[in-house]
C-alpha cells in the first residue's frame, strides 16, 4: 500500500476545510528512462472524500495533477471530533483511504 | 459461447469490462460505480475545443463569477503548480481544469456535491505557458474562464 496522506480538517466557522497531502508518483507516462523506453503512466484516477457517510468530494484526475497530490476544499457542516476520509485509487488498481479528525 | 460472454472477455480489464458486465446483468450498477468510473475519452483529448465536446460542454459561456486564486501568472516549476479556482455561479455542479497547451488537455474534474463550496485548490503539472481553463457545470449549464500562467521550466518530463 502507499504511504498514508496527511489531511487535515479543520473547523471555521460553520465549515470544514479539508487540505490533503498524497503521497504518489503521478506518473504521466510522458518520461522515458534511461535506456530510451517510456516510464508508463501511474497516477492517481479518482479520489472520494466523505464525512459522516456523504460524499463531499469526488474527483477523477488525470496525470496531468502535480507529484505527491494537493488538495484543499471546504464543505458547510462538520464538528470537532467528527471524521473525514479520504480515499484514492489509481489506474493500477491501488488504493489508500485515510481519515482525519476535525479539529 | 454466449456472445456477450465472448463480448466481455475480448473487453479484457478495466472500467469496459465492468460496464460489460452490469450490461449482462453480471454486476449490479451500484458495483460498478464503486469500482470508480474514469472518464478515459476526456482524459485523451488534446485541444480545448476537444475536450468540450467529449465533457458535453459545447460552448461555454465565458463568465466573470469564476475566479482564479493562489494561482501564479508565472510558474517558477512547471511540475508544480498551485491552481485554485473559485466558483460563484449557483448550483455548481463540477469544476474541470484544463490545461490548454498540455499533452493531454484535462488535467482533473473535481464533482461538487450539495453542501460543498465550489472553490478548491490543487497543484498541477504545466509542459509549456499555456492558458489554463477552469470549465464549470452548473445547473446543468457549462461556463468558462481562462487565465495565462507562463512557464519557465516544463512539467510533463517530455
Amino acid at each position: 500500500m502507499a504511504d498514508p496522506m496527511k489531511i487535515r480538517a479543520n473547523l471555521v466557522g460553520d465549515s470544514t476545510e479539508v487540505k490533503v497531502l498524497m503521497a504518489h508518483e503521478m506518473e504521466t507516462g510522458q518520461r522515458k528512462d534511461a535506456q530510451g523506453k517510456t516510464i508508463p503512466a501511474w497516477h492517481i484516477t479518482n479520489v472520494t472524500a466523505t464525512h459522516n457517510g456523504k460524499t463531499v468530494l469526488s474527483a477523477q484526475w488525470g496525470p496531468a495533477v502535480a507529484k505527491n497530490p494537493f488538495l484543499s476544499f471546504k464543505f458547510k457542516g462538520g464538528a470537532k471530533g467528527e471524521k473525514v476520509q479520504v480515499s484514492w485509487i489509481d489506474n493500477r488498481g491501488d488504493k489508500r483511504t485515510d481519515e482525519a479528525t476535525i479539529a | 459461447m454466449n456472445p456477450q460472454r465472448r463480448e466481455v472477455l475480448k473487453r479484457g480489464g478495466g472500467v469496459a469490462l465492468l460496464a460489460a458486465l452490469a450490461a449482462a446483468g453480471w454486476l449490479k450498477p451500484e458495483q460498478v460505480l464503486a469500482a470508480e468510473a474514469w472518464n478515459k475519452a476526456a482524459f485523451e483529448t488534446k485541444s480545448l475545443d476537444e475536450t468540450l465536446k467529449v465533457l458535453n460542454g459545447g460552448t461555454p459561456a465565458q463568465s466573470k463569477d469564476i475566479t482564479f486564486f493562489s494561482t501564479p501568472d508565472i510558474a517558477e516549476n512547471g511540475a508544480v503548480v498551485p491552481i485554485g479556482i473559485t466558483s460563484a455561479i449557483p448550483k455548481t455542479e463540477s469544476i474541470a481544469i484544463l490545461v490548454e497547451k498540455n499533452p493531454n488537455t484535462l488535467a482533473a474534474v473535481f464533482d461538487i456535491p450539495a453542501g460543498t463550496e465550489s472553490s478548491l485548490s490543487t497543484r498541477i503539472k504545466m509542459g509549456q505557458t499555456s492558458n489554463v481553463y477552469a470549465l464549470v457545470k452548473a445547473d446543468g449549464k457549462y461556463y468558462i474562464a481562462g487565465k495565462e500562467i507562463k512557464v519557465t521550466l516544463g512539467g510533463c518530463g517530455g
